[in-house]
């Protein structure tokens, strides 16, 4: 289950009189009392561990900065009481995660999630994201060409910093570090589980099969467009010779769920269609600002079509009704069946293993939300875990110690 | 007079390679671009008729070799790279004209090698940063808000000449990924803040230099004019109405005679 911890009670009108969710929203005017952002946290973290003690998997958290629509800029804080108070589960704590190339020097990230490690007992899942180009290029200031040279220097450091038994220099571009040699260390070994997040770039894929990583799509955008983009992953993967194991990727999907069709409407609509009038509320092309693209996607993008399909995706989904959302799988949302039998499909077609769920939806209120976790969890998951048993796979990005815990 | 020359130059050790357009007669002329990339305009025409004009395609630009910035680390190896190009070129002394971005690292350049830049001409140079003045990242900006930003018409022929894109398909596509890439190149020697010491080193330059801006600049501001032939011991600045932050193009009546002059005279 991922929670992106959004502000709930935007006003109605905030994608009229704002330019942007992110970077420059004004918190005075949107805050008119911080406390009720200590509710919001505090409601989030309740949710995740409400939907840890119902079933999920795994919890999950990430990382954004100076934004309404995720306000978690750092996961590690909210994934450290996550740890704690999940130790009587079998759930892992995904962070999805610390922002590679923005966390300075790249030692903290090492650091932070080991910590993560020992407080959970070997439960953690690290993610290991690029940035998006607000948060990484326009508030944290990284020069878009430099992004994807730092992450790749901070994967290595960290790899290496949780793995060597000898203190060593790190001469890095950007981290240059003289002794290296962290405390503390992860629990599992040789290292937690690397999942890296992406939106559908080529390097992002070589660089997860380069180094036998599990891949999440992460998107808003469901599984229709999703099947385009996974389709793709899976043609690259079997170019790299790597097996087809489903838990190679993952998935992200909005879901909701009441005891019907109708009763979903009526409770989470005006949830939904928050989320996307306001929450992702950007300007379109800061999603692409050049130099965030490596040069391999972005000539891919254009000469494909997928740029224009996906710069025509996001122009549309803020118009988009709630049943035009839904008939389109860009919100799974209905009755357990309905939901069970969408996310089957959904699972199958797209060859995830790890599938990533949301299930507090912009303005969707702490009691709602908790309605559609318990449902999701009683009706809906125990028909989701064994779709790939058949096929013998095992999720080697899971931490040891939970794989095949909770087949139940 | 158009380019009637593509020159290919490898530096840094063999590490670097670009393309540089050659067009022209007359002593050597550098002109560095802005971030959209090297387009060969009005303006160096105009330029070419008094000088042999080089331009270079920032390093990485050049159509089919993206990767060949790497080797290039910031604005300091960048300069040197341009100082071993013009000795690849055989050029000894030389004047530069830089537009924008290409201004700064034009900038750059001269106070490097100060004897070597002869005369010096800066159109909008970014380079200089003062906080509160206006300034607009135009990799964040729409095209409909580039060209609001960057014309002091945007509707006039001068910026729909410069804003049209194709509009087959194909070559659309081909265009963008030019411009977007070009734009994403040079992130690495001016984002976030166009600032990357250059008025600490300014003082070095010694060439005359002519600074040109337009007065309605929304870009980068036209205060930095001032700033610029203050702080260039022979500078002197000209900052035109009716012109944004493309004055060569939209004074074209007056900035090509009035650079000819200041380089020749």
């Amino acid at each position: 289950m991922f929670h992106l911890m959004p502000h709930r009670e935007l006003p109605d009108d905030f994608s009229r009189r704002y330019k942007s969710v992110w970077v420059t929203p004004p918190w005075h005017e949107l805050v008119p009392d911080p406390a009720r952002v200590g509710d919001y946290y505090n409601w989030t973290l309740d949710e995740l561990i409400y939907g840890a003690e119902m079933g999920f998997d795994g919890i999950c958290v990430n990382e954004h900065h100076q934004n309404a629509y995720g306000f978690m800029p750092n996961p590690n804080v909210m994934g450290s009481v996550l740890a704690r108070a999940t130790n009587h589960l079998d759930v892992a704590i995904v962070q999805m995660g610390s922002t590679l190339p923005t966390t300075q020097p790249a030692i903290r990230v090492a650091e932070e999630y080991a910590m993560l490690d020992c407080i959970s007992g070997g439960r953690l899942v690290a993610g290991m994201p690029l940035g998006t180009p607000m948060d990484a290029n326009q508030v944290m200031g990284i020069p878009p060409i430099e992004q994807r040279d730092r992450y790749a220097e901070a994967h290595e450091l960290i790899l290496r910093a949780w793995q060597s038994k000898e203190v060593f220099a790190f001469n890095g571009r950007w981290n240059q570090l003289p002794f290296v040699n962290s405390w503390p260390r992860p629990i599992q070994q040789p290292h937690p589980p690397v999942w890296i997040p992406g939106l559908g770039s080529t390097s992002t894929w070589r660089f997860a099969a380069q180094h036998d990583h599990s891949y999440c799509m992460l998107s808003f955008f469901g599984s229709q467009v999703g099947k385009r983009i996974m389709d793709g992953f899976w043609e690259f993967s079997d170019a790299e010779g790597l097996d087809r194991n489903p838990y190679r990727a993952g998935f992200a999907q909005i879901v909701c769920v009441a005891e019907t069709d109708a009763e979903a409407e009526r409770l989470f609509a005006e949830h939904v269609l928050y989320f996307f009038d306001k929450c992702l509320h950007v300007p379109d092309h800061w999603w692409g600002a050049p130099g965030y693209q490596d040069y391999e996607s972005l000539s891919r993008g254009f000469r494909s079509g997928t740029t224009m399909k996906m710069l025509e995706v996001i122009s549309n989904f803020k118009k988009f009704s709630y049943k035009e959302l839904v008939d389109r799988d860009i919100v799974i949302a209905g009755s357990p069946a309905t939901v069970r039998d969408k996310l089957v499909g959904a699972v199958k077609d797209l060859r995830i293993g790890n599938l990533m769920i949301l299930q507090q939806i912009g303005s969707m209120p702490h009691e709602l939300t908790k309605d559609s976790i318990g449902l999701f969890c009683t009706e809906v998951l125990p028909k989701l875990r064994d779709i790939w048993d058949d096929d013998g796979w095992e999720n080697h990005w899971w931490p040891k110690r939970l794989r095949n815990q909770r087949l139940a | 007079m158009p380019y009637n020359e593509i020159r290919d130059v490898e530096v840094w050790d063999g590490e670097v390679r670009t393309k540089v357009l050659v067009g022209g007669e007359g002593p050597p002329l550098l002109y560095l671009h802005p971030v959209l990339g090297l387009q060969w305009d009005p303006f160096l025409d105009s330029l070419a008729q008094h000088h042999t004009v080089y331009a270079p395609y920032l390093p990485g630009t050049v159509p089919g070799d993206p990767d060949a910035h790497k080797a290039i680390e910031d604005v300091w190896d960048l300069t040197l790279c341009y100082s071993e190009l013009l000795d690849a070129l055989g050029i000894g002394q030389t004047a530069v004209v830089g537009h924008s971005f290409g201004g700064m690292l034009g900038a750059e350049l001269a106070a490097t090698e100060p004897a070597r830049v002869t005369k010096l001409v800066l159109l909008c140079p970014i380079g200089l940063w003062t906080d509160g003045r206006p300034f607009k990242n135009p990799n964040l900006l729409s095209l409909e808000e580039l060209g609001a930003a960057a014309f002091a018409d945007p509707t006039g022929p001068v910026a729909t000449m410069a804003l049209t894109l194709p509009e087959d398909p194909e070559a659309l596509g081909e265009a963008l990924i030019a411009i977007t890439w070009a734009m994403g190149v040079a992130t690495k020697f001016w984002w976030p803040i166009p600032d990357r010491g250059l008025r600490k080193r300014i003082h070095r330059i010694t060439a005359p230099t002519l600074v040109v801006w337009g007065e309605q600049d929304g870009i980068i501001s036209p205060e930095y004019a001032g700033d610029f032939a203050r702080l260039i011991r022979n500078g002197r600045a000209e900052v035109l109405a009716n012109a944004a932050h493309v004055p060569q193009l939209e004074r074209f009546d007056v900035v090509p005679d009035m650079v000819k002059e200041f380089l020749t005279g």
